[in-house]
């Protein structure tokens, strides 16, 4: 491994406008070293522009892109050290399966080509298909001689543009692995962009969510879907049930707001926004940390759970687990996912239930901002 | 009706067959023709076989003269309406400029516009500028007419190109001169063809305005029109023939190479 951090990649107040319309709002982003970094967000938040930025075919109306310690903002793009991956692939439809991955070296006027490419081949498990055009090759090839192409170069950033969004859903998992093989062999920064959630956190070590071309969160995985900290984040990575609660004391380290009749207790750590008594906080839970148990033992339930009532809307069984669909007086929607471990005979629609989860699960989010960004129902309207 | 199902079953083929014996017939008559031995000095009768006109192809006082004549106003014609379509055909795709919309729609105007009429008027601008009618008037009419055509093959092809193809060039190192020879050209190329054969084979055919601006130069539409009022030569029918072959020789060739091309990659 190198140790200079020439394969850091520094943004620094970079932006991009188009007219009157601002594509990406100044952001300072810095990808370390040999991460594999996922820009994800929905299509036109930017996410596409700022890599096109850090690969130089877009300018930027302002800031500055720095490799290491080499300021590369105004190279071209064939003097950058970096080397794109492009959505549809772009391979060069006159040229060969090896003529397309032998095209970086040979322009950089490197003349003995064969045994790079071939091993390259190798790497990608495309040996035999050196000699075919790539219309010959099927979408999941295509991609993979597109990923041989651009790391040949052993460039210091490789940047992915959507790279699977082309290919049918199991294909798009097994992609998916094999990048991540790849990244780990080759130990080279992977910058991704996309707009499955899945994909950017099955893949990265760290995440940054965009919206409207601006970062709302980055983080790993783990940390974004665990404590998102804007709406769009709770909703865009995976599910949240968002309800609103007001504000009625602080208890040591905790918040207690009341919501539809109930207390819910809040861990005060986890509320990204600023609570103060009869003030307005949104309170989230994930579908997944939620119990339900039949109205007849609510007194079963342990002290110290958040809990909330209500009626059973709808239930689906998908195997591992049962998806509801609970009516409650806070939210008419509310989402459960239980796994199908020990089924209660009497979790069927119209069923009472109590609706319960640990304090410690529950996240607290600025209550001015929409209660719905990031949902699909969202992105149709 | 064992006949009707037949001819219902083969119906495509034999429509298909037809067709293509309307377009071949003239191509047959002019070959066979120019083996037939005439009586008089016209060659509209069969008499009997002969290759006396194959043996001595250039036996027409003039002909051959004028056939190289022609080979050459179409070899430069094809040159120039190529070159500056390509770059016409490339403007217009690729930029936005004031009267984009309006020059698109001027370059199909040529094409619209009766041969007649723009012979004439071409005639008119030529000698208002005291321009010596012959080789470069010529040339330059024919440059102006084929135009057209390479603007619309080309533009077609460089419109249906990924742009995304060009930066993944740019992308691996090339540079904007190495971009243009070794990814956009190469695609670009099939249309550039297209359009040049195009210009070679209007440039060569072109009559009406030819005559219009030729002068005392004779090219071989000319000489054919020329000769076809006091007798026409079999060498006639020779040079026709014979400008055929090549043209399917060529067809043959680029269809043989491509598909020994296919079967090496496969």
């Amino acid at each position: 491994m190198k140790t200079d951090n020439s394969g850091d990649v520094r943004l620094s107040g970079i932006s991009k406008t188009y007219g009157s319309f601002t594509a990406v709002h100044p952001l300072d982003l810095t990808v370390p070293e040999g991460s594999f970094f996922a820009l994800l967000g929905a299509s036109g938040c930017g996410k596409t522009t700022t890599l096109r930025m850090i690969a130089g075919l877009e300018e930027p109306s302002s800031g500055t892109v720095h490799l290491g310690d080499q300021d590369v903002t105004h190279l071209p793009p064939y003097k950058r050290p970096v080397n794109t991956v492009f959505q549809s692939y772009a391979l060069f439809p006159h040229l060969d399966i090896f003529e397309n991955v032998a095209f970086g070296l040979r322009r950089r006027g490197i003349k003995s080509v064969k045994k790079q490419v071939e091993e390259m081949l190798e790497l990608v498990q495309l040996g035999e298909q050196a000699r075919k055009k790539p219309h010959q090759l099927s979408g999941g090839q295509q991609q993979r001689v597109a990923v041989a192409r651009a790391l040949i170069n052993h460039p210091k950033v490789l940047l992915l543009d959507e790279p699977l969004g082309a290919l049918d859903l199991k294909l798009r998992r097994q992609m998916q692995l094999e990048l991540k093989r790849i990244q780990t062999e080759v130990g080279i920064t992977f910058v991704h962009v996309t707009h499955d959630q899945e994909e950017a956190m099955t893949m990265a070590d760290t995440v940054a969510v965009m919206n409207g071309g601006r970062v709302e969160q980055l983080g790993s995985p783990a940390d974004l879907y665990e404590n998102p900290r804007t709406t769009f984040v709770a909703n865009f990575l995976g599910t949240s049930n968002l309800i609103e609660a007001e504000v009625d004391a602080k208890n040591g380290d905790d918040i207690v707001l009341r919501a539809g009749g109930g207390k819910l207790v809040l861990p005060q750590a986890r509320c990204s926004a600023p609570a103060t008594a009869g003030g307005k906080v949104l309170v989230g839970i994930r579908p997944e940390k939620i119990a339900l148990t039949h109205a007849d033992d609510a007194g079963s339930i342990p002290e110290g759970r958040n809990r909330l009532t209500g009626k059973i809307a709808d239930a689906s069984f998908i195997g591992v687990s049962t998806q509801y669909v609970i009516d409650s007086p806070v939210c008419d929607e509310f989402a459960v996912y239980v796994q199908n471990v020990e089924r209660d005979g009497r979790l069927v629609p119209g069923a009472d239930v109590v609706l319960h989860w640990s304090p410690a699960h529950t996240f607290g989010l600025d209550a001015a901002q929409a209660i719905d960004a990031g949902t699909e129902e969202e992105a149709d309207a | 009706m064992p006949f009707v199902t037949w001819l219902k079953r083969h119906l495509v083929v034999i429509a298909g067959l037809l067709t293509l014996a309307y377009l071949l017939l003239p191509n047959v008559v002019v070959t066979v023709f120019s083996f037939n031995k005439p009586k008089g000095r016209f060659n509209y009768e069969w008499q009997q076989f002969s290759t006396a006109a194959w043996k001595d192809p250039c036996g027409v006082a003039d002909m051959c003269g004028s056939l190289s004549l022609s080979l050459q106003i179409a070899f430069w014609a094809t040159v120039g309406a190529t070159l500056l379509g390509t770059m016409i055909a490339f403007a217009l795709v690729r930029y936005r400029f004031r009267a984009r919309s309006a020059v698109n729609s001027l370059i199909f105007l040529p094409m619209a516009m009766p041969e007649v009429v723009m012979a004439a008027s071409l005639l008119t601008l030529f000698l208002n500028m005291g321009a010596q009618l012959g080789f470069w008037t010529i040339l330059i009419a024919h440059i102006m007419f084929c135009l057209s055509f390479v603007v619309v093959a080309v533009k077609a092809r460089v419109m249906s190109m990924d742009p995304r193809l060009e930066e993944a060039a740019r992308d691996l190192y090339a540079g904007p001169v190495q971009t243009f020879l070794r990814v956009t050209l190469p695609i670009a190329a099939p249309g550039i063809a297209a359009g040049a054969l195009l210009s070679f084979a209007l440039s060569f055919d072109d009559f009406i305005i030819t005559n219009f601006n030729a002068g005392s130069t004779v090219t071989f539409p000319m000489f054919v029109w020329g000769s076809a009022q006091r007798g026409t030569p079999v060498q006639i029918n020779v040079i026709g023939t014979a400008m055929f072959l090549v043209a399917v020789l060529f067809v043959l060739t680029s269809m043989v190479v491509g598909n020994r091309r296919n079967k090496q990659k496969a």
